[in-house]
């Protein structure tokens, strides 16, 4: 409870610097006042095209976030069991880290739709956060656990559940927070540039063109809330079936 | 069949932990592994479970059914103690495991994570884990390190009956644990055998 009163109040804080930063600036084109986006939010939030929109991103940037997890996951458990591939994926995985979505972004436009860019963006953007957590996950395993196993010969799903699920599981949800993050970031950025209709891309784009800076403010509200609530989401689920599991 | 050591040498860098060792462990009772620390009677014990290789040597005749408390506990720290028990004791059921719980003198943490149990506990709990599993021979490295003097007592006790007519190795530094377990006593150097 004290430490909700300490984060609300934190919250508070920082609106009242942002509403008295918005009256000395004096100019609603350069920066809204919280309250002018709270109003525009309460104007967007019960039209149908907003629940389109945030439906179109949050669909693609979810299933690249997943598709993103799962080939991250299959290419570290390929890698802890071979260093030869770890070595071989290791150029590879560096270039996707460090290129800049905007390149991404351009090159994926000649490829395919732009209404699936957010797709590939999501997903080109997890696997490297996936693969390099679970694979440290995997390198960081207790070696005298694994030992302990083979003597005691446990079978290979209760050796999993047992043993590997329980310390695999603070770098899984290490990934999967900073990957939905960034892939909420990087597929709405990818949207902006491509422009897809009925996107959320496209409400931040319009903003932009038109100097509609109070809504610019409120999608952008709208965008760090669908991540928030995603990440929340996926991260209760997985630790309800993780501990099903360990159940069993 | 019994267990065969065979000229077994091994080497940390330039420390020969153990040289040209051989024995032929009998086939059923406790055989004693003694020497002060770092003389290599664990490092013997982790070749003759085969999960480090000498540098030269072998092992003949190691059973397929292995049990072992090792020199580190070797617990799921996250799971709870009756969950460490059942990962491995596949066979028995929650109410045969607690009642051994408490024959050990575990009654009442077996919903605890691990993470939350005394040093004397753990080893306890590592302890009866190897005793109830099914094996052929069973190691014991220092299995009673971290137990005050009553709960030793009572814990070899048990140790002793629950092991009675099988194959045990057991590494000690304490001449009282080995007599107390009786059998052959292999007594190693400050350095090596």
């Amino acid at each position: 409870m004290k430490k909700r009163l300490i984060t609300a109040a934190g919250v508070a804080f920082w609106l009242i610097v942002w509403e008295i930063a918005a009256l000395c600036v004096g100019k609603e084109v350069l920066l809204a006042s919280p309250v002018r986006v709270i109003i525009r939010l309460f104007e967007l939030v019960p039209s149908v095209s907003f629940w389109n929109s945030v439906l179109f991103t949050a669909g693609r940037v979810l299933i690249g976030f997943f598709l993103g997890m799962t080939v991250g996951v299959v290419l570290a458990v390929i890698s802890g069991k071979f260093s030869v591939f770890e070595k071989l994926l290791a150029p590879l995985i560096s270039c996707v880290k460090s290129i800049p979505v905007a390149s991404f972004t351009i090159l994926a436009l000649i490829w395919i739709s732009s209404r699936n860019l957010s797709i590939l963006v999501s997903f080109l953007i997890a696997v490297p956060i996936v693969y390099s957590n679970m694979l440290e996950g995997f390198h960081s395993l207790d070696k005298n656990l694994s030992a302990m196993a083979d003597i005691f010969r446990i079978p290979p799903v209760r050796r999993f559940v047992g043993i590997y699920l329980s310390q695999l599981m603070p770098y899984f949800r290490s990934a999967a927070r900073l990957a939905m993050g960034l892939c909420w970031k990087s597929g709405v950025a990818a949207e902006v540039i491509g422009v897809p209709n009925g996107s959320l891309g496209e409400a931040l784009y319009s903003s932009k063109i038109y100097l509609e800076t109070t809504d610019l403010f409120a999608w952008t509200i709208v965008v760090i809330a669908a991540s928030g609530f995603c990440e929340k989401l996926f991260l209760l689920i997985t630790d309800f079936a993780v501990k099903r599991i360990e159940r069993l | 069949m019994a267990i065969e050591a065979v000229n077994i040498t091994k080497k940390y860098g330039e420390n020969i932990v153990l040289n040209d060792f051989s024995y032929i462990f009998p086939e059923s009772g406790c055989t004693c592994i003694m020497g002060q620390s770092g003389c290599g009677k664990s490092t013997l014990l982790l070749i003759l479970m085969g999960l480090i290789k000498p540098d030269s040597g072998e092992v003949r005749g190691r059973p397929a059914k292995l049990s072992a408390v090792f020199q580190e506990d070797r617990l799921c720290e996250n799971l709870t103690a009756l969950a460490n028990l059942r990962l491995v004791l596949g066979k028995y059921n929650s109410a045969e495991l607690l009642s051994e719980m408490t024959k050990i003198g575990l009654e009442g943490c077996e919903n605890q994570p691990v993470r939350e149990l005394s040093g004397g506990m753990k080893r306890r709990l590592a302890l009866l884990r190897a005793l109830l599993a099914e094996y052929d021979v069973l190691f014991l490295d220092e299995p009673f390190k971290g137990l005050d003097s009553c709960t030793k007592a009572r814990v070899m006790q048990l140790c002793r009956d629950k092991t009675a007519g099988k194959t045990v190795i057991l590494v000690t530094h304490d001449k009282d644990e080995a007599e107390f377990f009786g059998g052959n006593m292999i007594e190693f150097g400050e350095r090596s055998v």
